[in-house]
């Protein structure tokens, strides 16, 4: 039917085409290759990255903390293990069942179990599930010896904050719980550090030595598939912990200072006269920093939150309190120093029925029936405030307040060290106009000179001043941090008085006071010279005495709590070659004669025996080295 | 008597055997042992259900090629304008009681087997059209009338295709009618012109795209513009590829695909699989391999003395050659996603039965390369 010629034609045509075409598939086959040769040979470097960006991910571990020790090398912040109990839900048969298992083995209160169910939904069902962060070595051994009836419920041996010494430096220390919202934002290293369960400081040094002891995170390198699922582990990386933070502490006197405070609420701080080195530095009431590492109960919370002796305020470093007496060796060494009196001046103290008069104000002495004709030694010995309200009348209040500066009053005795140390007060006639603004009047001076009014301290600063009373009159930094010897570059030697005899008479106005009859701590004294100590007393007045007061002449026990007066005392020693002061305040407790200064007593055994420990640890370490 | 035409009978069995293109088979069984290789990868591994279902489906496809060979070149002539109105049948059957999957109705249930129809067209349109032009003498191939049937033929599946909806079949389908006009001997003008007609109607065309289509388009040209959605595929499909390198991750360690960040990487994905695992080096093998199965399909043709198997094995062959291309160009980011699978490669029965059709037919061919039709 077709015709030979025709079919020639078309043969020809569809071979004609075939080539055509062939050339074409040619160069687009050689297109595809080109291609595959650019992705996998020119660009395979960035897709090799690409590709292990995919599969590759990385999670970051808690780092392990760094620890404080004190000055012997006793770790007082550290790390234990904790046990914890991680369950992963996709690896649980019956989520249900293995729950409530663990709910009776645990004996979890139902508000706990709930919990529990709530965060289950929240995570992903590979992710881990905390089930229980702190359990005891009696639960964590019952859920081991199920472990058999708990499928995917891993018991996992965790590192955790500890503090060993409980309630013993938590003022000092502080505390770390879980990272906060605010925790992340403020700080640059915890946000680099970050990840679930990261406990970071929230007080104290824990929080002002952060980026030290925080150390680095250990990092899990996993292998991962598309939805994030873990495939494989490929590397793990260990973090380094956080670096040790030395502290000059003394655990023994801190210890006692915790013991003899307790039930008190009040202070103690005992500082080294020539380095400066805090051995010892107490607020009472303390609570146990460990509640807070694994999150405080409300209820436990609320009890240390409400408790009137207020736990939560470091009262060495933020309390600020009317100095009473103990400011009055600085009064006598600014009048001193300013040649206003000499020791010789003499003032009769006529007691109450005779009180000194001033534009219509009334000023009384403490004591009733009057000290009689007292010079300055006398004066300081029996805390005579007539000898000291004529005094600061001579001295004015402006000399005053530059002599008190000088020796640390009204400045923060750590600089940046704490965020919630408190500045205290020197007031002068500038101050008043300046913050006030009004005019100093002559009564406020009279009674500045007795440490009442606007004057106002914190027991780390008058342990200071009393420091440096007791080194002869110099400058001395109070360190709580131990520096490394190279880097001590302070101004060594900085005098703060211009005629030695004039603190030498104070020291020895001091001793009279404590170790010679009528003086005002003359019952607490020690006579063996080894632990003898020279202090003076204070009894801050809370609210003002009025006749009626006076008149009733009430017991302290006999006052409501809030009115009662504050107990202080500060002294040095061992008098013939001082090495150590201290200061005490007890809120409320009365006298200071009769209840800070017995306190004194106790810690002045301790510390010089421990003095010899001290000693010896330093020369040891020498030797070491 | 009887006895010599049973020798005979056998004496033809063995011609026959002697007659298959020997070259071509072992290139398909390659591609097949190949493909379930990459099966067998992407089953993590593992012995399961695609690998056995995909080395099922070979076998039994490879043993139907056989068979369709051995059927005479004529057979198949005859049964060209058959085939296509069967398939065009079964193509209406799934409009209305397809199986529909991920949003598309493309399976039609036979009972033994789930078919996928759109798939067969693409061979049954080249057997139609090849049919079609082969009585026609060159200057009635230009002819209104032939020109508006051979259009009609390719229009009706391609819209019952276009209904489902699958628009990268139905291109295909309509690519592969084309091509036979092409080597008929369609005017170059006519390609030309209506080539310049689909540019110039682009725009209209997008239009009338669905939005997922249109999604596709826009993430062809910026694949970044929705890393984790339109653009997921495409990206992981490079960096599958890219990563592979010289001499790619080795068998079973392509991270891409085992930790699933390959999406379909069964079906239209699966060369990326291959080139991840097989790098550069087993991707031009893998071309290479193509190219001999292409080349002897036309080389059959050649020596064929019929025009109708002249005009399928070229058909065929250059058809074969755009599904590759258009796949292969799909996942290296050449071109747009559009669903279409990679002969042999791809898991999939009804496009590996289509394929192994169209080889049985080429192998039939060969082996009657010397039969004429009337």
């Amino acid at each position: 039917m077709i015709d030979q010629s025709d079919n020639v034609i078309k043969l020809n045509s569809i071979s004609r085409r075939m080539f055509i075409l062939a050339a074409a598939k040619v160069l687009i086959l050689g297109g595809i290759v080109s291609r595959l040769f650019f992705l996998q040979v020119k660009e395979n470097k960035k897709y090799l990255t690409l590709s292990d960006k995919n599969r590759i991910r990385e999670w970051k571990l808690p780092p392990v903390r760094g620890d404080f020790q004190d000055y012997f090398g006793n770790t007082i912040a550290g790390n234990f293990e904790a046990y914890q109990l991680h369950l992963i839900p996709e690896q649980v048969d019956n989520f249900r069942y293995t729950m409530n298992r663990i709910k009776n083995i645990l004996e979890l209160s139902d508000k706990e179990f709930q919990k529990i169910i709530k965060r289950k939904k929240e995570i992903k069902p590979w992710e881990t599930l905390i089930v229980a962060d702190n359990l005891n070595w009696k639960n964590f051994s019952k859920i081991n010896n199920n472990l058999y009836d708990l499928n995917g419920v891993k018991p996992i041996i965790s590192i955790s904050r500890n503090y060993p010494y409980k309630e013993n430096y938590t003022h000092i220390l502080g505390y770390v719980s879980q990272a906060s919202e605010n925790d992340i934002i403020s700080s640059e290293m915890v946000k680099e550090k970050f990840v679930q369960g990261l406990k970071v400081g929230k007080i104290g040094l824990e929080k002002t030595f952060e980026n030290k002891l925080i150390g680095s995170n250990s990092i899990e390198r996993y292998e991962v598939n598309a939805y994030g699922r873990r495939i494989s582990q490929l590397a793990f990386q260990e973090g380094d912990k956080g670096e040790t933070v030395k502290l000059t502490v003394d655990t023994e006197v801190q210890k006692l200072a915790n013991e003899l405070l307790k039930n008190k609420s009040g202070s103690i701080c005992v500082m080294d006269i020539f380095t400066g080195h805090v051995i010892a530095m107490q607020s009472s009431p303390s609570f146990d920093p460990n509640a807070f590492v694994f999150g405080i109960s409300q209820d436990d919370w609320q009890l240390i939150r409400n408790n009137p002796m207020k736990p939560l305020i470091n009262k060495s470093l933020s309390g600020n309190y009317s100095p009473g007496s103990t400011i009055k060796p600085i009064v006598a060494l600014s009048a001193l120093e300013n040649e206003i009196v000499s020791p010789k001046f003499t003032v009769n103290c006529r007691g109450h029925k005779h009180p000194l008069e001033l534009y219509g104000q009334t000023y009384h002495c403490w004591k009733k029936e009057g000290h009689g004709y007292v010079n300055m030694r006398e004066a300081m010995k029996q805390s005579c405030d007539t000898y000291f309200y004529e005094v600061s009348r001579r001295l004015g209040v402006d000399k005053l307040s530059i002599t008190a500066k000088n020796f640390g009053l009204g400045n923060k005795a750590f600089g940046n060290l704490f965020g919630n140390e408190k500045n205290g007060l020197i007031p002068s006639t500038v101050w008043k106009k300046n913050a006030l603004g009004k005019n100093w009047l002559l009564g406020e001076t009279i009674i500045t000179g007795i440490g009442q009014g606007y004057i106002q301290t914190t027991p780390i600063q008058l342990c200071l001043m009393t420091a440096q009373i007791a080194n002869g009159g110099h400058k001395i930094y109070p360190q709580l941090v131990l520096k490394d010897n190279k880097n001590v570059q302070e101004d060594k030697f900085i005098q703060l008085i211009k005629n030695k005899k004039n603190i030498k008479f104070i020291q020895d106005a001091m001793f009279s006071s404590t170790n010679e009859i009528r003086g005002t701590s003359y019952r607490s004294r020690i006579d063996d010279p080894k632990y003898q100590f020279a202090g003076k007393t204070g009894t801050a007045q809370v609210k003002r005495i009025t006749e009626r007061d006076r008149e009733l002449d009430l017991k302290t026990s006999e006052i409501p709590y809030e009115e009662r007066d504050h107990a202080l005392y500060v002294a040095f020693g061992p008098y013939r070659n001082p090495r150590y002061a201290l200061s005490i305040l007890i809120e409320h407790g009365g006298s200071g004669g009769s209840n800070a200064a017995p306190l004194a007593k106790i810690l002045f055994k301790k510390i010089i025996d421990r003095h010899e420990v001290r000693k010896n640890f330093v020369t040891n370490k020498y030797l070491e080295i | 008597m009887y006895l010599h035409r049973k020798l005979e009978n056998k004496g033809n069995f063995f011609r026959r055997i002697r007659g298959l293109d020997f070259i071509l088979l072992f290139c398909i069984l390659l591609l097949g042992v190949i493909s379930l290789a990459t099966m067998y990868s992407t089953d993590g591994g593992q012995v399961l259900f695609h690998t056995k279902s995909h080395f099922f489906k070979f076998v039994i496809f490879t043993l139907l090629m056989l068979v369709i060979s051995f059927f005479n070149i004529r057979f198949w002539f005859s049964v060209g304008y058959l085939g296509y109105l069967s398939i065009t049948a079964m193509l209406i059957w799934t409009i209305h009681f397809g199986i529909t999957a991920s949003g598309s109705q493309r399976w039609v249930d036979l009972y033994f087997i789930n078919i996928q129809p759109s798939e067969l067209m693409k061979i049954f349109i080249i057997l139609c059209l090849a049919k079609f032009f082969h009585r026609k003498r060159l200057d009635n191939v230009n002819s209104f009338y032939s020109v508006i049937i051979s259009l009609i033929i390719i229009f009706l599946p391609m819209s019952l295709v276009i209904i489902q909806p699958d628009l990268g079949t139905a291109l295909l389908i309509s690519i592969s009618g084309l091509v036979v006009l092409w080597f008929a001997g369609l005017n170059h003008k006519y390609f030309f012109y209506s080539f310049l007609i689909s540019v110039l109607s682009l725009p209209f065309i997008i239009s009338f795209l669905k939005p997922y289509q249109k999604l596709r388009v826009l993430t062809f040209l910026n694949p970044d513009r929705d890393p984790l959605g339109a653009g997921y595929q495409i990206i992981q499909s490079k960096i599958a590829v890219g990563s592979g390198g010289l001499f790619g991750k080795g068998f079973l360690k392509g991270t891409q695909s085992y930790l699933e960040f390959l999406p379909e990487k069964h079906t239209d994905f699966i060369f990326t699989l291959f080139s991840e695992e097989f790098g550069f080096f087993g991707s031009v093998i893998l071309l290479l391999i193509y190219a001999i199965i292409i080349y002897r399909i036309i080389r059959i043709g050649s020596i064929s003395r019929s025009y109708f198997a002249k005009l399928f094995c070229y058909s065929f062959g250059t058809s074969m050659f755009v599904y590759i291309v258009i796949n292969m160009s799909m996942v290296l980011g050449l071109l747009p996603i559009v669903g279409s699978p990679l002969p042999i490669m791809s898991y999939g029965g009804s496009s590996m039965l289509a394929t192994m059709i169209g080889f049985g037919i080429v192998m039939s061919a060969k082996i009657h390369s010397d039969q004429s039709i009337a």
